[in-house]
């Protein structure tokens, strides 16, 4: 088995655990954690392409490298964003919890 | 007989087992440290692809800025993972799922185990592009970033600055115009301040480095730009510096500075050049590093505004 082969199995396995966790975990964080397992997952699949696809005297195909490298920096950016919203749902409802439910309690005694 | 493929296989069983810890630690704060670490051995599979600008990346940005945001946004959230009132899962919510995410990962397997033969690729092309306006340049990830794929490198920097708006705009309505909290909020240890004091100019060293040399050698605008976005972080975490107020001119200038220099160069091709983000080829070299160097500006303002956050709510006296 090639060193591409193996790496995109590793890609496919990261996917899996990732989106198991997606909707096993309750915490929004944990979500988030699972998401970007998922999302390197991808690249990875993405990045054996590029390996497979040397031509042109190049040991490897450069856009799909360039166009990862354009992706693990909006995933950053994605991730940032979901963490202030995380953060902003907590302040306002006093609850890490994506249930609805759970928002409708009073979280007053937290301020009293 | 190499020894390579032992390599290869440990490092598979490695980065699928820390990925999977980070999935089923039990403590939050577990699960984003072993994400660190997993993001940190991820680069180690990307050298072995042939992709040191990927594992540069990933290591830089995909393990450390992810890792400074999400060890920022642990801490201070653990201690409310005990005042959620969430059901754990089922049982039954857990096989579903774990049968639904194994079928998934088998036929994604499957898919890579029967690839064609013949792969595809856009290598040819962007030689092309490489030895045409990308002339001058060693690297030809950089050529295809800048060059041959150099709208989506401008598009890809407005969703960096989108990306600030909207965690800017998160924040509460009064607290618009301040500065976000500071990264670190108890005081820093003597030993954190001597290392920020050492390691900045050091590090800023090394990114500038890093960047120049991203033209014919693995390296370039994103990781240079990681890098120095990571000093200033380090110094805000010693508090050898605060977070700038979010309405400074400063700040916002340099955010914008990479996209706009990138587009009015684009423009400019159209009457230098003949076509819409085209360059001259005599001059490509020293308009690419132009373009790179205000590129390197944005990503390094960028990347720590998105790890600190919405503006604070009290304004910084």
């Amino acid at each position: 088995m090639t060193t591409a082969a193996l790496a995109g199995l590793v890609g496919a396995a990261l996917v899996g655990f990732g989106l198991y966790g997606l909707i096993v975990q309750p915490h929004p964080l944990r979500k988030l954690l699972a998401f970007n397992l998922i999302g390197s997952g991808v690249f990875l699949v993405f990045g054996i392409v590029a390996r497979r696809g040397a031509a042109a005297g190049f040991p490897f195909d450069p856009v799909p490298q360039a166009m990862v490298i354009t992706g693990i920096v909006v995933a950053f950016a994605a991730s940032a964003v979901a963490v202030a919203l995380i953060w902003r749902l907590y302040s306002e409802t006093g609850h890490v919890t994506l249930d609805p439910d759970a928002w409708t309690e009073p979280s007053r005694e937290r301020e009293s | 007989m190499s020894v390579l493929p032992f390599i290869d296989i440990g490092l598979s069983i490695l980065v699928v087992t820390v990925a999977a810890s980070t999935i089923f630690m039990q403590e939050l704060f577990a699960a984003v440290v072993s994400y660190v670490a997993y993001g940190l051995l991820l680069a180690f599979v990307w050298i072995r692809l042939y992709a040191p600008d990927v594992a540069l990346t990933e290591a830089a940005i995909g393990s450390g800025v992810t890792g400074v945001l999400l060890i920022t946004a642990g801490k201070r959230l653990v201690p409310l993972s005990r005042t959620t009132t969430e059901a754990e899962p089922t049982l039954t919510l857990r096989v579903f799922a774990g049968t639904f995410a194994a079928l998934v990962a088998c036929a994604l397997g499957a898919a890579i185990l029967v690839l064609p033969d013949e792969p595809p690729s856009l290598a040819p092309e962007a030689a092309v592009a490489a030895s045409g306006a990308g002339a001058g340049l060693g690297n030809p990830i950089t050529a295809v970033l800048i060059s041959y794929r150099s709208f989506d490198t401008m598009l890809e920097k407005i969703v960096l600055i989108l990306a600030v708006v909207a965690v800017w705009s998160i924040g509460t309505d009064g607290a618009w115009g301040n500065a976000p909290a500071q990264l670190r909020q108890a005081r820093p240890h003597p030993e954190m301040v001597f290392l920020a004091q050492v390691l900045v100019p050091i590090g800023t060293l090394i990114g500038i480095h890093i960047f120049w040399v991203g033209a014919d050698a693995p390296g370039g605008a994103f990781q240079g730009g990681a890098l120095l976005a990571a000093m200033w972080m380090m110094a805000m975490m010693a508090h050898l510096t605060e977070p700038p107020r979010i309405d400074v001119r400063w700040l916002r200038l340099a955010l914008v500075a990479g996209p706009a220099v990138f587009l009015i160069v684009g423009l400019a091709g159209v009457f230098m050049a003949g076509s819409f983000f085209a360059y001259p080829p005599s001059l490509a070299k020293p308009i690419i590093l132009f373009i790179e160097t205000f590129m390197v500006l944005s990503i390094a303002a960028a990347l720590p505004m998105l790890v600190a956050g919405p503006p604070n709510e009290r304004p910084v006296p």
